[in-house]
C-alpha cells in the first residue's frame, strides 16, 4: 500500500483552478524554457520547439529544424550592451546539430552542424557573452557561432551537466567524475579564448546526475546512488580536499548505504535545486531539504509521490512544487514546527532510509525519530493532476501560473482562477469602453 | 421559453355560449365552458373541417387572356395539398380582385407604350363558404407577347384561419414581396432578351424590305409607285415604328429603377457571369454539336446565337398561339430562386398561428440579450443570415430594416406612385357591386387621427362593409408599402399589435355572411382600433390607461397608430431587457449606484431618443392584455429602480404573477388559435428546419428531464454540476439508456461558444483532460474488460473535475449541492405533464439565470475598484454581497451564476485562441456518494 501522502479534494490553499491545455508536440515533451516574463519555449522528442505565450496559452511559433529528438535547450538573452531586446534560445538534438532561433520572429539564425556526437548540455555564460555545448567535448563558443575553442575528446563519457561557476570556471559532469575547466584568454590571440581541464573530482561513486550552483562559493552535486556532495566553488586548486572533507559523514554513510538498499532508482538523485540557505532534492520518489548552514538535513518527504520525482522548484514564498512520473505535479510548504529540535543528527536522511529498506519497523521509528529532529516539514498544500502521464518538467511563470510539461504530449497551464476572472472582467470592460457600450 | 403550446389546445373562444354548460356542481374557477362547436361532432378543432384542405399551401395562379384564371402552380407541389378544394375557382375569385393599376399602354399625351413599374397590390381575401382565406398579392409580368405587354399572376397564401392571415399579414406581406420581387428581377430580365431579339428580328426584317424596295424601285422605271411599292413603303414605316417603340420599351425595362434593389434587404444574385458561362457552354454546344437547340438553351441564348427571322407585317394576335408559361417568362435562375424562396415561406409558415406568434415574439425577445443566448438558447435559429436566405426570418431582418430606416423612409415614396395605389382602391367599388351597407356603422366611419400621408389614404367610403351577395370577402389590403416599412423600422418588438386581433376578430363576428364577397377592410394601415371595439372588449384593455387617455384629448392621443404601439412596447421592452447597460455606465459615473437608480428611467429616454422619434410614453398607455404584462415588467422596472425587477428576492414570485397573467391573456386571446382548424400535428411542426433542435427533439428532451427528475432524488446535485460547468459523466452498460439521460441532461448544459455544444452522447475509450476541456456531459460506457479498468482508472484520476452519474448501480459522485435554484428547475413534485412544457419551464428558469449572469458580468464595480484606494478585498466583499443580497443566491447558487458569467465573457472578449480551446475552471471541492 503507498504511503503517498494524500490530500482530499478539498485544496484551499491550491491557487490554481483554471486549466489550459497546450497542444502541439507529438511526442513527449521533455524540456521547457523561459524566455522572458511571459514567453516560453517547449521541445522534446518530436523535435519540433514551440514558442508560446504563457498568458494567454496562444501559440506564438512552431520551430522547425531538427530532425531528432531535442537533448538540451537554453535561452541566450541579449547581451546589456544591446539595445533593442534580441532573445535567442540555443537547442541541441541527437541529429548532432544545434540551431539558434530568434524568438521574436521565429525564424531559425544558424545552425551548426559540426559535431561528433549529440550536444548533451548547453549552457550560457552570460558575463563572457559566450555559450558552451557538452558533449563528448565541451566547446566555446560566441554569439555569432564561432567556435572559440573546445576541449580534447573525452573519452570515458560525455559530458551529462554544465554548470558555471565563478572566475570563469564551469563544473562539467562527466559520468562519475566532475571536471574543472576554465575560460582563459588565449595567449595566441587577443579575441580568441582557451579552455583548460583545472581539476577532476573523483569522489562520486556513480554517474553524476545533477548540478547545482548554490551560491558563488557553493556548488551541490548528486549522483544516481544518492551521493550529494557539497563543494566549495571557489578554490578549485588548493581546497579540494576541503571540499570533500567538510562532508566526509555525508559522504561516506552514502557510501555504506549503497550496498543495503536494492533499488538504486530509489535513491538516485533526479535533480537538485537551492536557495540561499537549503539545497532541495529530488531523490527517488522523495523530496528532501538540506540546510547548508547548519549542515544537516531539515526536512523531508520520503514518499512525495507515487513514482519517481522528476523536478523539483523552490518558489519565494517556501514552496516547493515537485513533478513526477506519475503524471501529478504536487505543491509543499515548507513550515516551520514549533518544537525544539532535538539535538542535529548530522547523519543524514540517507541513514534511516537505509534502514527503512531494510525493515519496515525500523523505518517506522526511523521516520518518528526523523519528524523529531527536523524543525521544519514539507506540508502538501495542493497537487494539480492533468496529465496522464509523467510530467516531465514545468516552469513557475509568477502570478501567470505554471507551465508543465510530460510524456503525454501535453503541455497544460494552470492558472489562477481567481486572477484570470479578474483579467477577464478588466478586458470586458476595456472593450466595452472601446465599442463605447459603456 | 415563453409560451406554453400545451394551453393551446384546451384555450377558448371567450364568448363561448355560457347556457351550453349549466352543471351548477364546478366551483366558478374549475369551470371550464365546452366548446361552442362540439355539438357539431367531430373535436373542438374541427370549426372549419368544412374546409376541404388541411394545410396551408400557396397557389399562384393567372388571369391568361385566353382562357381566364386558372392556377399555376401550388407549393408545397402535391396533388394532397389542396384535397379536393377546387383550385379553379379559388383562382377566379383571388384573380377578381385586383386592384393592382397595371396599365400599359398608351399614355395620352405619350407616342409609345409605356411600361409602368406597379406595386404589388395586397389583399386579403375570405371564403367563409369555402373555409379558406387567402393573403394574395397580384403582380403582373411583362410579356412581349401578351396583351398590353403584361401577363397578371397572383400568389396566394391560403390557409383554412382567417386570423393567421390577419396576424401574419405583415410578415406575409414582406417575404412574398421578396419572392415576387425576385420573380419580377428574372422576368424583366427575360422581357429584356425578348425585346432585343425582337428588335433583331426587327432590324432584320427591315433590311430585307429595304433590299425588296430597292429591288422594285430598281424594276419599276416608270416614275410612279405601284400598290405593291405602297404596301412595301408602309409596311417598311411600320417596321420602323415598331423598331422605335421597342427600342423604347427596351430602355423602359433597363432603366427600371434597381435602387429600390440596392436599399431592400433583398439583394437579388444577379447571376451575370453565372449565365454567359452556362451560355457560351450552350452555345458552343448549340452551333457545334446541337444546332436545333432546345427550347431551354433558346431560353437562355444571346444575341450573337441568335439568328434574326422575318417578321411578318401584321403580328396577328390570335387565340391559338401559345402562351408563354411562368417558367419561360423568367430568367431560370430567378425562377428557381423564386420557388426556393415561396417553399421557404410555406415552411415559415406552418403551424398554427398562435405558435407562429409565440415564435415570433421570442425571438424577437432573443434579439434584444444578443449577449447571453449563446448559452441555452438555439442559436442557429437566430443566426439566419438574411443575405443567404431569401426566405429567412423577417426577423433576422430586423437590424438591417433599423439601421436603413431613413433611407426606406424615403425610397418607396419615390417608386410607389401614389396614383397606382389610388387605383387599386378606386377598383373595389367598380369590381364590386356598390351596394355599401352601413356605411355609418361607428367603426367604418371613425375619424381617425392619422398623419398627414395616412389621410391622404384614407377614404371612409372604400372601408365600408361592402357586402353583396357575391361571394368574396376582402378583408384587407395593404395600403402601401411605405406604411409598412415605416412602422417596420420603428418597432424593435414586431409582434402584431393586439389591438388588430380584436379588431379582426370583432369584424370577422360582423360578417358572418353565407355567401358574401365582403371587404371586411381595407384599412392604410392594418390596427386602426375602433372605439366600440375597444370598449367590447374590456378585459383586453386596461382601463385605467384608458381614462387616463380620455382625459387628454378626444382623438389624437389614444388612437395609436401602430407605429406608436410598437414604439412603446420596444420602450418598454428595452427597459426590460437592458438595464444592465444603464447600471454600468450609471455605476461608473456614481460610486453609490445603487443610489442613483431613479434616474434610470430619464436615462432612457434619453438613450431612446436616437431611434425614437415620439418621447416614450407611459406604459399604461399599452392598451392591452398582452401588453399589461410587459408593462408589469416595466414599472417594476421604474418603480423600483433598476435592478429590482431583477434582483427583488420575491422576484420568484413576481414572475410566477406575470405567469400567470400571461396564462390569462393565452386564455383571452388565443381563441383563434382554438378557434381555427387547428389539427393537433400541426401545432408542433417546426418552422425552421435549420433548427438545432427540432421541436421534437426538444420535446424527447423535455419527457426524459422529467422523467429523470422523478426517476432520480439526487436530480439536483447533477443538475448542478452542469449548470456549474463541471463535466457529468454518464456512465453505463447500455447504450440507449445513457444516450436517453444525456439527451434528457442536455436540456441544462450551458454551451461554452457558439454553435459548440459540448455534449458527446457516447464514448467508448479512456477519458483525459481534454475531454472535460471540450465536454460537458458525456455519456461513457462501462465496460468490463481490462479496457474498462483502464477507464475507470481515469475517472478515479481525474474525479475533482468530474462528476459521475453511474445509471447500472444508479449512483453519483458529485459535489454536494443546498442552493434553491436548481429545486425550482427541477422539483420531481411538478405538476408539468408534458415535455415540451417542462423543456419551456425549463428554458424560462435559465433565461432568468442568464439574466442574473449578465448583470453579474457586466456590472463594471463588481469586478474593478470604483476609485484607486479601493482595495480587491472590499471589491470581493461587494461582489459577494450582490450576489447574495441582489441577486439572491444562497450556497452553491453563487458558482452556477459565476460560471455562467464567466462563460459570458469569454464570448464576448472573444479570445480566438481559446475560442476553440476552452479554459478547464474546476474547484477544489469534495464529492458525495449519492444513492438512491
Amino acid at each position: 500500500k503507498s504511503s503517498v501522502q494524500s490530500l482530499g479534494e478539498e485544496q484551499i490553499q491550491n491557487p490554481y483552478t483554471e486549466l489550459l491545455v497546450l497542444k502541439g508536440h507529438h511526442d513527449i515533451v521533455r524540456f521547457l524554457v523561459k524566455i522572458d516574463d511571459y514567453r516560453f519555449a517547449s521541445a522534446g522528442d518530436d523535435g519540433i520547439v514551440f514558442l508560446w505565450n504563457a498568458q494567454t496559452g496562444e501559440k506564438l511559433f512552431e520551430l522547425h529544424g531538427h530532425t531528432h529528438k531535442i537533448t538540451a535547450i537554453t535561452a541566450f538573452p541579449s547581451s546589456d550592451a544591446c539595445k533593442e531586446k534580441n532573445y535567442l534560445i540555443l537547442t541541441a538534438s541527437a541529429d548532432r546539430t544545434v540551431i539558434v532561433w530568434e524568438c521574436n520572429s521565429g525564424k531559425q539564425v544558424q545552425k551548426v552542424s559540426c559535431f561528433h556526437s549529440t550536444v548533451k548540455c548547453l549552457t550560457v555564460l552570460q558575463r563572457l557573452d559566450v555559450w558552451l555545448s557538452g558533449g563528448s567535448d565541451l566547446c566555446v563558443w560566441n554569439r555569432k557561432l564561432d567556435l572559440l575553442c573546445k576541449t580534447s575528446h573525452l573519452t570515458d563519457a560525455d559530458i551529462s551537466a554544465l554548470v558555471e561557476l565563478p572566475k570563469n570556471c564551469v563544473a562539467a559532469a562527466v559520468g562519475k567524475e566532475l571536471i574543472i575547466f576554465r575560460l582563459v584568454v588565449s595567449t595566441e590571440g587577443s579575441e580568441g579564448w582557451d579552455v583548460l581541464e583545472l581539476k577532476r573530482l573523483v569522489d562520486h561513486q556513480d554517474n553524476i546526475l545533477s548540478l547545482v550552483s548554490v551560491n558563488d562559493l557553493t556548488l551541490v552535486t548528486g549522483s544516481h546512488v544518492g551521493e550529494l556532495i557539497v563543494w566549495d566553488a571557489l578554490d578549485w586548486t588548493n581546497q579540494v580536499c576541503e571540499c570533500t572533507s567538510w562532508d566526509p559523514a555525508l559522504h561516506i554513510v552514502t557510501q555504506q548505504e549503497i550496498k543495503l538498499s536494492q533499488n538504486q532508482r530509489e535513491v538516485s538523485i533526479q535533480h537538485l535545486t537551492s536557495d540561499e540557505e537549503c539545497v532541495f532534492a529530488a531523490v527517488g520518489k522523495g523530496i528532501y531539504v538540506y540546510n547548508l548552514q547548519m549542515k544537516r538535513l531539515i526536512a523531508c518527504q520520503r514518499t512525495a509521490h507515487d513514482s519517481t520525482v522528476l523536478h523539483i522548484a523552490k518558489l519565494p514564498s517556501r514552496q516547493l512544487i515537485s513533478c513526477s512520473e506519475d503524471g501529478s505535479v504536487r505543491i509543499w510548504e515548507l513550515r516551520e514546527k514549533q518544537q525544539l529540535p532535538a539535538e542535529p543528527v548530522p547523519t543524514g536522511f540517507l541513514t534511516m532510509w537505509g534502514f527503512g529498506r531494510a525493515n519496515k519497523q525500523a523505518s517506522q521509528t526511523a521516520k518518528k525519530m526523523q519528524e523529531s529532529t527536523s524543525s521544519y516539514s514539507l506540508e502538501l498544500i495542493g497537487d494539480l493532476i492533468g496529465h496522464s502521464s509523467a510530467v516531465q518538467m514545468f516552469l513557475y511563470f509568477d502570478e501567470l501560473g505554471l507551465v508543465t510539461c510530460s510524456a503525454d504530449h501535453l503541455i497544460i497551464l494552470w492558472k489562477d482562477g481567481e486572477r484570470e476572472s479578474r483579467l477577464r472582467s478588466l478586458a470586458l470592460f476595456q472593450k466595452l469602453e472601446q465599442n463605447n457600450d459603456l | 421559453m415563453i409560451s406554453a403550446p400545451d394551453v393551446v389546445a384546451f384555450t377558448k373562444e371567450e364568448e363561448s355560449e355560457e347556457e351550453a354548460y349549466n352543471e351548477p356542481a364546478l366551483p366558478e374557477e374549475y369551470s371550464v365552458p365546452l366548446f361552442p362547436f362540439a355539438n357539431h361532432g367531430a373535436n373542438p378543432w374541427s370549426k372549419f373541417s368544412g374546409s376541404k384542405f388541411t394545410k396551408d399551401f400557396i397557389l399562384i395562379s393567372e388571369f391568361s387572356e385566353q382562357v381566364g384564371p386558372q392556377p399555376l402552380l401550388t407549393i408545397p407541389d402535391d396533388a394532397k395539398v389542396s384535397g379536393t378544394f377546387d383550385l379553379n375557382y379559388f383562382s377566379l375569385r383571388i384573380m377578381s380582385v385586383d386592384y393592382q393599376a397595371s396599365f400599359v399602354g398608351h399614355p395620352p399625351g405619350c407616342a409609345y407604350p409605356k411600361l409602368n413599374f406597379v406595386e404589388d397590390s395586397k389583399v386579403v381575401l375570405g371564403d367563409s363558404k369555402e373555409g379558406a382565406f387567402a393573403y394574395v398579392q397580384h403582380l403582373t409580368l411583362y410579356d412581349l407577347e401578351a396583351r398590353g405587354f403584361v401577363r397578371p399572376f397572383c400568389m396566394a397564401y391560403i390557409s383554412t384561419d382567417e386570423h393567421k392571415i390577419m396576424q401574419q399579414f405583415q410578415e406575409l406581406s414582406t417575404e412574398f414581396s421578396k419572392a415576387s420581387e425576385c420573380l419580377k428581377t428574372g422576368n424583366r430580365k427575360a422581357f429584356a432578351n425578348e425585346l432585343e431579339k425582337k428588335l433583331k428580328d426587327l432590324d432584320y426584317t427591315r433590311t430585307v424590305l429595304h433590299n425588296e424596295t430597292e429591288i422594285q424601285k430598281k424594276a419599276n422605271d416608270k416614275g410612279f409607285y405601284t400598290t405593291q411599292a405602297i404596301e412595301k413603303a408602309n409596311e417598311l414605316a411600320s417596321v420602323e415604328k415598331s423598331i422605335i417603340e421597342h427600342q423604347d420599351l427596351l430602355k423602359q425595362i433597363r432603366s427600371y429603377p434597381y435602387r429600390k434593389l440596392k436599399d431592400s434587404d433583398f439583394h437579388p444574385y444577379e447571376p451575370e457571369c453565372v449565365v454567359d458561362q452556362a451560355n457560351t457552354i450552350f452555345d458552343q454546344d448549340s452551333t457545334t454539336s446541337n444546332p436545333a437547340e432546345p427550347s431551354e438553351m433558346h431560353h437562355h441564348a444571346r444575341m450573337p446565337s441568335y439568328t434574326p427571322k422575318l417578321i411578318k407585317a401584321k403580328s396577328a394576335k390570335c387565340f391559338d398561339k401559345k402562351l408563354k408559361t411562368l417558367e419561360e417568362l423568367c430568367d431560370i435562375y430567378f425562377f428557381t430562386q423564386t420557388l426556393d424562396q415561396l417553399n421557404q415561406i410555406e415552411k415559415m409558415f406552418r403551424g398554427d398561428v398562435c405558435y407562429l406568434l409565440t415564435n415570433q415574439i421570442s425571438k424577437a425577445l432573443l434579439k434584444q440579450q444578443t449577449i447571453t443566448n449563446f448559452l441555452f438558447e438555439d442559436v442557429c435559429v437566430l443566426d439566419e443570415k438574411p443575405e443567404k436566405q431569401y426566405g429567412g426570418c423577417q426577423l433576422s431582418n430586423q437590424d438591417t430594416v433599423n439601421t436603413k430606416c431613413l433611407e426606406q423612409f424615403l425610397i418607396p415614396k419615390v417608386l410607389i406612385s401614389m396614383g397606382s395605389y389610388k387605383s387599386s382602391v378606386e377598383s373595389v367599388p367598380i369590381k364590386m357591386e356598390q351596394e355599401i351597407e352601413d356605411s355609418q356603422e361607428p367603426e367604418v366611419t371613425e375619424p381617425i387621427a392619422f398623419d398627414q400621408e395616412n389621410l391622404e389614404y384614407l377614404d371612409a367610403d372604400i372601408k365600408g362593409s361592402i357586402s353583396s351577395g357575391e361571394s368574396i370577402e376582402v378583408l384587407g389590403t395593404e395600403k402601401s408599402a411605405a406604411v409598412l416599412t415605416n412602422s417596420e423600422s420603428q418597432a424593435s418588438l414586431p409582434i402584431q399589435p393586439s389591438p388588430q386581433m380584436i379588431r379582426s376578430k370583432a369584424a370577422g363576428r360582423r360578417t358572418i355572411s353565407e355567401d358574401s364577397i365582403e371587404v371586411l377592410s381595407l384599412c392604410p394601415s392594418e390596427s386602426l382600433i375602433p372605439e366600440d371595439f375597444k370598449a367590447s372588449y374590456p378585459s383586453a384593455i386596461n382601463e385605467e390607461s384608458y381614462a387616463d387617455d380620455e382625459g387628454r384629448g378626444p382623438y389624437l392621443s389614444p388612437r395609436l397608430n401602430p407605429a406608436n404601439v410598437k414604439e412603446m412596447e420596444g420602450n418598454s421592452e428595452e427597459e426590460k431587457l437592458l438595464p444592465v447597460d444603464s447600471a454600468c455606465c450609471i455605476g461608473k459615473e456614481n460610486p453609490n449606484f445603487v443610489e442613483s437608480l431613479p434616474d434610470l428611467p430619464q436615462k432612457h429616454c434619453d438613450d431612446d431618443d436616437g431611434v425614437v422619434s415620439i418621447p416614450p410614453q407611459p406604459y399604461r398607455q399599452v392598451d392591452q392584455g398582452f401588453h399589461v404584462n410587459f408593462s408589469d415588467c416595466s414599472s417594476h422596472d421604474v418603480s423600483g429602480g433598476l435592478l429590482s425587477y431583477e434582483l427583488d428576492p420575491h422576484y420568484l414570485s413576481s414572475r410566477e404573477a406575470s405567469k400567470i397573467s400571461l396564462d390569462e391573456y393565452s386564455d383571452s386571446t388565443s381563441y383563434m388559435s382554438s378557434a381555427a382548424s387547428t389539427c393537433s400535428d400541426r401545432t408542433s411542426s417546426p418552422a425552421h428546419p435549420l433548427s438545432h433542435f427540432s421541436e421534437r427533439h426538444r420535446k424527447k428532451a423535455g419527457q426524459n428531464a422529467l422523467k429523470f427528475i422523478r426517476q432520480y432524488p439526487f436530480a439536483h446535485p447533477a443538475i448542478y454540476s452542469l449548470l456549474s460547468g463541471r463535466t457529468l459523466i454518464v456512465l453505463g452498460e447500455d447504450e440507449a439508456m445513457v444516450k436517453k439521460l444525456v439527451t434528457a441532461l442536455s436540456i441544462f448544459v450551458p454551451n461554452c461558444g457558439l454553435f459548440a455544444m459540448p455534449v458527446n452522447h457516447w464514448i467508448t475509450s479512456p477519458l483525459n483532460i481534454m475531454d472535460f476541456q471540450k465536454w460537458k456531459l458525456i455519456g461513457l460506457q462501462r465496460m468490463v474488460s481490462p479496457a474498462g479498468v483502464n477507464m475507470l482508472h481515469s475517472l478515479s484520476r481525474y474525479s475533482r473535475y468530474i462528476s459521475i452519474l453511474d445509471v447500472d448501480s444508479k449512483t453519483l459522485r458529485c459535489p454536494l449541492y443546498k442552493g434553491t435554484l436548481v429545486p425550482r428547475l427541477a422539483d420531481h413534485r411538478t405538476q408539468i405533464k408534458r415535455g415540451s412544457t417542462y423543456y419551456m419551464h425549463v428554458q424560462n428558469i435559465l433565461t432568468q439565470l442568464c439574466s442574473k449572469a449578465f448583470l453579474y458580468a457586466f456590472c463594471h464595480h463588481l469586478h474593478l475598484p470604483i476609485n484607486e484606494t479601493e482595495t480587491e478585498d472590499s471589491v470581493v466583499s461587494r461582489r459577494r454581497n450582490f450576489l447574495k443580497f441582489h441577486l439572491g443566491l444562497v450556497n452553491e447558487d453563487v458558482k452556477v451564476v459565476q460560471y455562467l458569467a464567466e462563460l459570458l465573457k469569454l464570448q464576448y472578449i472573444q479570445e480566438p485562441i481559446r475560442g476553440s480551446n476552452p479554459v478547464l475552471r474546476f474547484d477544489y471541492v469534495p464529492s458525495f456518494l449519492y444513492k438512491i
